[in-house]
């Protein structure tokens, strides 16, 4: 475990996925420099294995040098001016193909639209765990900083040696290099043309303070957007190659279940049809989705299913079926929190409940795979190309250089595209076809055989101080996760444990894992505290706070809603939460109004402070605020799976809600643009607020306490 | 059995041959390349599959093809003519109006039909009119923005 900002942090989330091992760059110098042509190259390297090759740091070497093993970021300047960064990370509607850009572009004193970046490919792009965690920006800017800032070094030098004159004196502006002294200038392309100069770079602190950004900063558009409006983007699914067969995986009819029978003769039997089994992987292969189709409703099988748990008693079961003590993987213990409870003036205890959602990206799960000479080509829409790399290569028993993984910008994930399903069902297929096979999951597939957010229990202990300190908080969660955990509060005794509980469902990452669930049970809590100390919930909030980012961003988004609010109407009422996870700080205000008559609860309006440190790009910050609010607006209202016998009941969206264009309140959303502090990631904090500041309104306008999610599966219905 | 039929799309008439109840959606994708129509939930429930059939936005995922014979189908990939985006395409890049913009096409079908009919609509309208239509990423505000937008732009190209 380590510490950061003086907070204790617990170990990787374990529905994050645990990160694969470093790998080695497959890309040699001779073969990247084939690839772009001729030009200059800078590649950011792990400080170990920089030293590990006896490389001054920062020299530039201009000969006989290998491209470095340990790579996580690179940059080529090309002959015609043409900039290209690569990443390991994949777009999926975060837009950081834009703030990455934004960001080499400014350092590297070039015009925004000179930039591409070649993103998610296994064999072009330098290794990366994968795209979660909201790490993108918090590493990437820094790295595309260094490398950008080192390729404008070098381009100085050589324009320094071709004019013989010191560099010092020289300026890089505008994609060239000028000599105010005499008032040459050579574009960089120009400087590029004939050479290849590769340079190695440690990882280490950005160069250019946010207060001097250029580029990085603005609230620029979207790169690519015409190809998303005119529908030429080709996502996975959309992709299509010479003799591609359709594929389709026969399913079984609940987890677990077994095959005992099987005939595929009907199938066999179909012309162009490539039926595979093995194990319980029943697939086909056939010349269109229909024929695909035709042929597994053609095979017949019988199965072996197990008793499940069902949706109905999910929550006792988690906390009868947790593991010893000994196994938790999070505990952290300040004072006593016992003796804190036994002192104190009120006591509260609570316990919540949170149900498994779905992350139901409108993509449904897709891959085309397509074998030549021994190697596997896989296109995928997936947040973890290399992970899905290396467990095609084991499935296969080949090489992992012999896999290449591609990500095409995908049709969203919020985590719940780390795994390589499709790719393994598509290369399967392909395998056995002999020609490229292209999988696209069902809507009812997605729904059912991707994986859930875990459903979690928690339950609150807590006691407060006549004048409405904290005094003790007891605070265990079970299965859900870690994220979040953590009490932002000053309470001297404090209990915190993460018990774990094996899976029932299929369960792993969703923007913002059990951050949600754990704000939820804590700010929820924190209401019904304030109220049992009768003090404003803004006021008891501050009084047991010192983290003064916290504070701003409470301040923030209460003075733009107007906190404290009078009611002005029957079934009206407001909430508030706040919270912090993953480097960022969110505060969210919500007004909510209930209709006694038909039931109806609707969230009417939500003002949003978050604070990220320096903004890279405002615009795209603020389509990921909104819509992280309306995201977090279905699992906080309505969004459940259910299930019984191994089957889910709801796989479909008239079964399964998701937010619609009637579910939007108007929504303010504050941005705090911190110049001094690095930028963190943005694509998941600032979801986790909006639940708890519902429910809080909901309590607000009706008196009734909702503790679990979503909100109206307690007898009421959302608007 | 497959049937050999006649279709028109974007101005354009083809000849197909596929079973008469096959939807629509998968004759554009994986016949004529038209990839832009999205598949999102092959039950009508998302809106990502929205063409113009007639001129009114449809699910092409629960049109049978042997039913659009008679009538011009219009997709995303024919709204941009000569170069020049449809002002509902422009008003969305305006707006930024997408995240991973996989429902993008069918938002920009959607509000195509929504605005051939209500020239000006209030923002009721068109929630009332694009509720069909899903946007996971919660892109909403901006859409409905994007659209407000175009029927300024359709005005001003329209005098």
């Amino acid at each position: 475990m380590k510490t950061i900002q003086g907070k204790f942090v617990a170990e990787p989330e374990r529905f994050e996925f645990s990160a694969a091992p470093m790998h080695q760059f497959e890309l040699q110098r001779r073969d990247f420099f084939k690839i772009l042509g001729a030009g200059i190259a800078v590649f950011v390297v792990a400080k170990e294995a920089l030293a590990a090759q006896e490389t001054a740091p920062g020299s530039p070497s201009f000969h006989n040098e290998e491209p470095p093993r340990e790579i996580s970021s690179w940059l080529h300047v090309g002959e015609d001016g043409t900039v290209t960064g690569f990443t390991g990370k994949a777009e999926m509607g975060q837009n950081i193909r834009t703030s990455i850009s934004q960001t080499i572009a400014d350092e590297l004193r070039v015009p925004f639209e000179s930039v591409r970046l070649v993103m998610a490919d296994t064999t072009l792009t330098p290794f990366d765990a994968g795209t979660f965690g909201s790490r993108t920006t918090p590493t990437m800017t820094p790295q595309f900083r260094r490398v950008a800032e080192a390729a404008r070094n070098l381009l100085i030098g050589v324009a320094a040696k071709e004019w013989n004159v010191a560099p010092e004196g020289l300026v890089a502006a505008d994609a060239k290099v000028a000599d105010p002294s005499s008032n040459r200038s050579l574009t960089y392309g120009e400087l590029a043309r004939g050479k290849s100069l590769a340079q190695n770079l440690p990882a280490e602190d950005p160069v250019t303070p946010a207060t001097e950004w250029k580029v990085a900063g603005k609230p620029l558009p979207k790169v690519e957007g015409r190809a998303f409006v005119t529908g030429s983007h080709q996502y996975t699914s959309d992709i299509r190659l010479k003799g591609m067969l359709y594929g389709k995986v026969l399913r079984p009819p609940s987890f677990g279940a077994t095959l005992t029978s099987y005939d595929d003769s009907a199938a066999k039997a179909m012309s162009g049809v490539t039926v595979v089994r093995g194990g319980d992987f029943v697939g086909v292969a056939a010349p269109s989705a229909h024929e695909a189709q035709k042929a597994i409703d053609s095979i017949r099988t019988q199965w072996k299913e197990m008793p499940q748990v069902s949706s109905k008693e999910i929550f006792s079961y988690l906390i009868k079926n947790a593991e010893p003590t000994s196994n938790e993987r999070f505990r952290h213990e300040e004072g006593s929190a016992e003796q804190g409870l036994s002192s104190a003036a009120h006591r509260l205890d609570a316990t919540y409940n949170v149900a498994y959602i779905a992350h139901a990206p409108l993509e449904p799960r897709a891959a085309v795979a397509q074998w030549a000479d021994g190697k596997l080509t896989v296109w995928t829409g997936t947040q973890r190309p290399f992970a899905n790399r290396d467990e095609l290569a084991s499935i296969f028993h080949i090489r992992e250089s012999s896999v290449r993984v591609i990500v095409p910008d995908t049709g969203a994930a919020y985590g719940g595209k780390h795994t390589s399903d499709a790719a393994i069902e598509a290369a399967r297929l392909a395998h056995a076809a002999g020609k490229p096979v292209k999988v696209v999951w069902t809507r009812e597939e997605e729904f059912t055989w991707a994986y859930f957010r875990p459903a979690g229990v928690i339950e609150v202990k807590s006691g407060v101080a006549a004048d409405g300190r904290l005094t003790a908080w007891e605070f265990h969660n079970y299965h859900s996760g870690m994220s979040g955990i953590e009490t932002p509060y000053d309470v001297a005794n404090q209990l915190t444990q993460y018990h774990q509980v094996p899976l029932v469902l299929r369960s792993g990452s969703y923007r913002g894992l059990a951050a949600t669930a754990n704000h939820f049970a804590r700010e929820t809590h924190m209401d019904a505290l304030a109220r049992l100390v009768k003090m404003d919930q803004l006021e008891f909030r501050m009084k047991n706070l010192s983290d003064a980012r916290m504070r701003a961003v409470l301040e923030a988004a209460t003075k733009s809603f107007g906190w404290p609010r009078k009611k002005t109407q029957e079934g009206q009422g407001f909430g508030l939460a706040c919270g912090f996870e993953k480097g960022s700080y969110v505060a969210t205000c919500a007004e909510l109004a209930v209709d006694r008559s038909s039931g109806n609860a609707r969230v009417v309006r939500v003002a949003e402070a978050f604070e990220c440190g320096a903004i890279v790009n405002p615009d795209g910050l603020r389509n990921q605020v909104v819509g992280a609010i309306i995201q977090g607006l279905g699992g906080a209202l309505f969004e459940a799976i259910e299930f019984e016998n191994g089957r889910i009941k709801n796989p479909h969206f008239a079964t399964y809600r998701v937010p619609r264009f009637r579910d939007v309140p108007e929504i303010e959303a504050i941005l705090l643009d911190r110049k001094d502090i690095p930028s963190a990631g943005a694509g998941e904090t600032p979801i986790m607020a909006i639940a708890p500041a519902a429910g809080n309104a909901f309590f607000d306008a009706t008196g009734t306490r909702l503790n679990d999610l979503p909100l109206v599966s307690n007898g009421l219905r959302a608007a | 059995m497959a049937k050999l039929m006649e279709i028109e799309v974007n101005g354009k008439r083809y000849a197909v041959n596929y079973p008469p109840d096959t939807p629509l959606l998968h004759v554009l994708r994986d016949e004529l390349g038209l990839t832009g129509t999205k598949y999102g939930c092959g039950e009508g429930q998302c809106g990502a599959c929205t063409v113009l059939l007639g001129g009114a936005p449809r699910r092409s995922c629960q049109i049978p093809v042997s039913a659009v014979a008679a009538k011009p189908i219009t997709t995303i990939e024919g709204l941009e003519k000569e170069g020049k985006l449809h002002p509902v395409q422009q008003a969305f890049l305006d707006a930024g109006a997408f995240q991973c913009a996989y429902c993008t096409s069918g938002m920009v079908m959607s509000s195509v039909g929504l605005l051939q009919t209500n020239a000006n609509p209030k923002q009721e309208e068109i929630v009332q009119f694009l509720q069909g239509n899903i946007c996971r990423c919660g892109t909403y505000p901006r859409i409905i923005e994007a659209v407000k937008h175009a029927a300024k732009l359709m005005q001003g190209s329209a005098r």
